[in-house]
């Protein structure tokens, strides 16, 4: 029973840092990201000591202003659901990921732990259940707050999710089709798979048009550009959440990076092979542990050293820039680069007492949850480049968009996708 | 009726098809702003910013900052208080009061010379207008703050010992 308790513990812990781990590094993506893209520098101020790690240690700050200012609320509020609504989003935002497996198994003492928190075996429709529950919080908070700009908001919120949802349920129909689960881990499973011997069997490859459908959806669904219409500022302030300052805000705030981490995870789970790296499958993994941790290892401790030496290049350079305490920053940051690529390559020497300890399963392990993340964090980005790049979507584009082209779209999948199954059985 | 021979009506290409299946086009445009950012996150010391108080921008010789107020040999203002500044002022911003001067070679010198510097739109005719090369606007001074109306008003012993300090 313990034994049991502590799992869970573990698993959820794993995912609550996972999640809140992404969204103060999204935070800073999207402020330096967009900088860089508009040629502008973006956050470089605040910093600890001096370091200010690229404008990274800005979050905190924000975080911690957040935190500390008043709490403006509206007089004619419905006063419960305007404190629960950016709770709920919140809520919903954590508890979507539960379904999303970050893993095959990990081995400890013998005994095989699966990654997932909850393996159900309607775990996609548990997803759309959840998520579909996230515009609540939106709607209830546009309506809660009792003012024209958040009723609006709400309002948009809700038309884009009830277009949406439709469109997101038929391109994961023929996911379904395709591999005859709605388990997420047997259909992470099954992208491991290769076809004729060469191509991995992802969720891309065998539905190219529903993945063009689910993305389109979920960025719909995350309130992201070019469906960001529920918070456009240019039309309706600042969309559901006008009325809400100090630490309610940030809960929303935080809730839309979060419901990021967690589209990008279910599109890297559903069309980009989960956990699994391409051609090289659990077994041949554990089989080659050996070298593919030494290549690993060197590949990691060469690339600390190189990132070193710009840095210490840029130290060289920004002497005498500032005269203050930003000045050590270069050489900082290089040294710890330079102690950990010495512990890189002294990882090395050990690697044999490593491998014979904690066995190849663990490398394996850590190989595809790592390969995961990296999954999760470029889609999340992507989100991040996505909104940089393309202008919104007015209102009627949006529904028209939904409803004439996506629909329909998503039918034509769902029967190309049945006739295709029908010819090849 | 066309103005300089170009076309009375704005003709609009239609999108084909691949166009307005949008994902094409907008895989074209993550390229674009891709590169910016890989070429930003390279080069990151050639962005145009210039990291304003640590770094400052390098302005011409002819940039028109806080005024000053030359001297003579004694040290005594070189303005004669003839009101030309003042009348040549388009802001209203400068107020002499003129006095008689010990010296028979001069006829005035300004009692009080003041200048507000929050009505002040540094364009520099004061300068122009003055006969006697006692206002100059060349101290290159542009970072004038202080917390309250008052200390924008600067008088003359400011004005006769302007330097580059930048504060009020």
């Amino acid at each position: 029973m313990l034994a049991i308790i502590i799992e869970a513990f573990a698993k959820i812990g794993f995912m609550f840092l996972l999640i809140m781990g992404f969204v103060p590094l999204l935070i800073w993506a999207e402020r330096k990201g967009s900088a860089f893209i508009q040629d502008r520098t973006g956050p470089n101020r605040a910093g600890i000591l001096g370091i200010r790690l690229a404008g990274i240690v800005h979050p905190i700050a924000d975080v911690l202003k957040l935190v500390f200012k008043e709490d403006v609320v509206p007089a004619e509020r419905h006063r419960f659901l305007y404190a629960f609504a950016p709770m709920l989003v919140m809520i919903v935002a954590m508890s979507t990921y539960v379904v999303i497996p970050f893993g095959d198994y990990i081995e400890i003492a013998g005994k095989q732990y699966s990654l997932v928190v909850a393996d159900l075996q309607v775990g996609m429709l548990y997803v759309l259940a959840v998520a579909s529950l996230g515009t609540y919080g939106v709607a209830l908070g546009g309506w809660a707050s009792n003012s024209k700009y958040t009723f609006l908001g709400a309002l948009r919120a809700t038309a884009s999710m009830i277009s949406y949802e439709i469109t997101l349920g038929l391109a994961l129909m023929g996911l379904f089709m395709v591999y005859g689960s709605l388990q997420i881990t047997s259909i992470a499973a099954e992208q491991g798979t290769l076809i004729w011997g060469w191509l991995p069997k992802w969720g891309i490859v065998v539905q190219p048009l529903g993945f063009l459908l689910f993305i389109a959806a979920v960025y719909a669904e995350t309130n992201r550009t070019p469906f960001d219409m529920s918070e456009r500022d240019s039309e309706i302030v600042a969309g559901y959440h006008t009325e809400y300052s100090s630490l309610k805000f940030a809960l929303f705030f935080m809730a839309e990076y979060a419901h990021m981490v967690v589209a990008a995870a279910l599109i890297s789970a559903l069309y980009f092979g989960g956990y699994q790296i391409p051609w090289l499958p659990r077994p041949a993994l554990e089989a080659n542990a050996g070298p593919l941790l030494t290549g690993g290892l060197l590949v990691g401790g060469v690339l600390m050293f190189l990132i070193a030496s710009l840095y210490f290049r840029r130290a060289r350079r920004e002497k005498g820039w500032y005269n203050d305490a930003r000045e050590r920053e270069p050489g900082f940051l290089g040294s710890v680069c330079v102690v950990i690529g010495v512990a890189l390559l002294g990882a090395l020497v050990l690697k044999p007492w490593l491998l014979g300890h904690a066995g190849a399963s663990l490398f394996a392990t850590f190989a595809q949850t790592g390969f995961f993340v990296a999954k999760v964090a470029f889609f999340a980005w992507l989100f991040i480049w996505v909104r940089w790049t393309v202008p919104s979507f007015r209102y009627d584009q949006v529904m028209r968009l939904g409803w004439q082209i996506l629909l329909p779209a998503g039918l034509a999948n769902l029967v190309i996708t049945a006739l295709w199954l029908w010819a090849v059985h | 009726m066309s103005y300089k021979g170009l076309p009375e009506v704005v003709t609009t290409t239609r999108r084909n098809l691949l166009e307005s299946a949008y994902f094409v086009e907008i895989a074209k445009g993550l390229v674009v702003t891709g590169k910016h950012l890989v070429r930003n996150l390279l080069h990151t010391d050639e962005m145009p910013t210039i990291q304003y108080p640590d770094q400052k921008r390098v302005y011409g010789p002819r940039f028109r900052g806080r005024h000053r107020l030359t001297k003579r040999e004694d040290g005594s203002p070189r303005c004669v208080a003839c009101q030309m500044c003042s009348t040549a002022c388009p802001a209203d911003c400068i107020s002499i009061e003129a006095a008689e001067h010990p010296d028979p070679a001069i006829e005035k010198y300004p009692k009080t010379f003041t200048i507000d510097l929050l009505r002040c739109v540094y364009c520099g005719l004061c300068e122009e207008a003055c006969p006697c090369d006692a206002i100059r606007m060349d101290t290159g001074i542009y970072e004038i703050s202080a917390d309250n109306r008052e200390a924008f008003v600067v008088d003359k012993e400011f004005l006769l010992n302007n330097d580059k300090d930048g504060t009020l």
